[in-house]
């Protein structure tokens, strides 16, 4: 009962605080909004290039083709085969007849001369397309499939698609990086702005001291304030982030430049980015609070 | 019954400068103490260490039991909870109420809100400015201040009373109205220690004066025993 009245105690007073130091929580609530600002972009882009390079990483197929004279028996022995392998995500067939009808329904020309064409003496190959689990090791897959019996090529854009993914993986590596080091910096300034804060409340800690407050007692409110300030902060970056992802998802149809650069669907994307930069918020100014009221208690 | 033993206490600052020299004290329950001697004699020094905000280099502190000067920084709130202390500049919040920075003593304690409310006004009352209790401190006199941060001091119903200058910044009228505040605490039985610059008003009040002098008790008068002579040189 004591302990919830001296909590309820310590959340009116960081409420109050929060208005009657109105400028200083002023100054620290909009370092914490420009900041998440930042992290928000930063967040929604990372998200945005790694969703685009898992896209991207998944449209990459081995296509198997098989010999010419293969019959159903070893075309079925080839897929077993190719589904025992480790790092296959599906394998599905193509004839040479779907693919012949394919390529007669995509030009004139290759209709023309397709057409006289029948199964025997038709020079396309059954093909089986692969996908895989880890492009990383696309290479060597690649490599396995080749060596069963009945398959006679293997392509899968050999080195374009290991430079495709060595860039990816840089990007990947740069953009968490950012987002990480910025998030520090966040913290970093959060921390001495609320610092700024407080030095001109040493006073009010000297009191809170003098009439017996403990330690706990003191750092508690100050905490809360932080947090309330982090929310508040959060606020801004939280509206800009929901509002402004959909406008600019809805405006571009959902797409960058080109259908191949898919953006992440809105929903539920934009709420768990939200619900990072609250948690970064009330964390930071936590944090920020706490280690500059610590400075004060050590007399 | 003795409140204060202070034995053998001797205080040096980090940058040298001695500022108590082997300085053994005791003060009883309900005694009025004043203590008095000219700038830098070591009487900040003197009560700074009896409300643990100067941790003795040597020697012993005991206040109602307590060892102040083995007192760990997390741990100086149970003194301040026992103790009350009053300053020349009031150290009042000015963004608070005077009810409120009167409440704020009882409010870290966790009381119900009604026994703070009961308390406060009670206090407040004491100190005469009940009518007051929704001013901020800036719309007040300096003597009425004053007694808001006595009010504060006093609130918790502490054993002893300490008080650095309280009259320092306030005309001599005001001055002796704080005195009577002070005496009238006193008569209800808190252990009162004061240090001052104001010969007269230790000259009216007739009380205990300890009079330090380089850091040591140049004399202890009793209790009315006390005259001008013998300290010309403050």
């Amino acid at each position: 009962m004591k302990a919830l009245r001296i909590f309820s105690r310590n959340i009116r007073d960081s409420f109050k605080s929060v208005f009657r130091n109105f400028s200083l929580s002023l100054a620290s609530i909009s370092c914490i909004t420009i900041t998440l600002v930042v992290v928000a972009i930063s967040i929604i882009l990372t998200y945005n290039v790694n969703n685009f390079a898992t896209l991207v990483e998944k449209d990459v197929t081995i296509v198997a083709f098989l010999d010419v004279d293969i019959d159903n028996e070893g075309r079925q022995s080839v897929s077993s085969d190719i589904r025992k392998l480790d790092n296959i995500e599906s394998v599905t067939f193509q004839s040479k007849v779907d693919i012949a009808e394919e390529m007669m329904e995509s030009s004139e020309v290759f209709k023309n001369i397709m057409q006289n064409w029948d199964e025997s003496s038709s020079p396309i190959q059954d093909t089986y397309l692969v996908k895989v689990k880890d492009i990383n090791d696309i290479g060597k897959t690649a490599n396995e499939i080749k060596k069963i019996d009945g398959v006679s090529v293997i392509k899968y854009g050999e080195g374009m698609i290991e430079q495709l993914v060595s860039i990816f993986d840089i990007v990947r590596k740069i953009s968490i990086g950012v987002v990480v080091a910025l998030i520090l910096v966040t913290a970093f300034l959060i921390t001495n702005t609320i610092k700024i804060t407080i030095f001109s409340r040493r006073r009010e800690i000297d009191i809170m001291r003098l009439v017996g407050a403990s330690n706990t007692n003191i750092k508690i409110p100050f905490i809360l304030e932080g947090l309330f300030l982090g929310a508040l902060g959060s606020a801004i970056p939280i509206i800009a982030t929901v509002y402004g992802y959909v406008a600019v998802y809805n405006n571009v149809g959902g797409q960058l430049f080109s259908p191949f650069i898919k953006l992440i669907q809105p929903e539920p994307f934009v709420y768990v980015t939200s619900l990072i930069l609250l948690a970064i918020g009330i964390l930071v100014g936590m944090i920020g609070s706490w280690r500059a009221v610590r400075k004060y208690l050590k007399i | 019954m003795e409140l204060i033993r202070m034995q053998n206490v001797k205080k040096q600052y980090k940058t040298g400068v001695t500022a108590i020299y082997d300085l053994s004290l005791s003060i009883q329950k309900g005694e009025f103490v004043f203590v008095i001697g000219s700038t830098g004699c070591g009487k900040s020094t003197l009560i700074k260490m009896l409300y643990r905000e100067e941790k003795p280099t040597s020697g012993k502190i005991l206040i109602g039991g307590l060892n102040v000067g083995k007192l760990k920084n997390s741990k100086v709130y149970k003194l301040r909870r026992k103790i009350g202390v009053v300053f020349q500049d009031f150290k009042l919040l000015n963004r608070s109420t005077v009810y409120e920075n009167v409440a704020f003593a009882l409010e870290i304690f966790g009381l119900p809100k009604e026994e703070i409310h009961t308390k406060v006004l009670k206090v407040l009352d004491l100190v005469g400015l009940k009518h007051k209790s929704k001013n901020y401190p800036n719309e007040l006199s300096g003597g009425e201040q004053q007694r808001v941060a006595i009010a504060r001091s006093i609130v918790n119903g502490p054993k002893l009373l300490i008080c650095d200058e309280p009259t320092g910044n306030l005309d001599e009228n005001t001055s002796m109205e704080i005195m009577d505040v002070l005496d009238q605490i006193n008569k209800m039985g808190t252990t009162v220690i004061m240090v001052t610059h104001d010969i007269e008003i230790v000259k009216r009040m007739k009380k205990r004066v300890i009079l330090l002098d380089s850091g040591r008790i140049l004399k202890d008068y009793e209790e009315g025993t006390y005259t001008h002579e013998g300290i010309k040189d403050f």
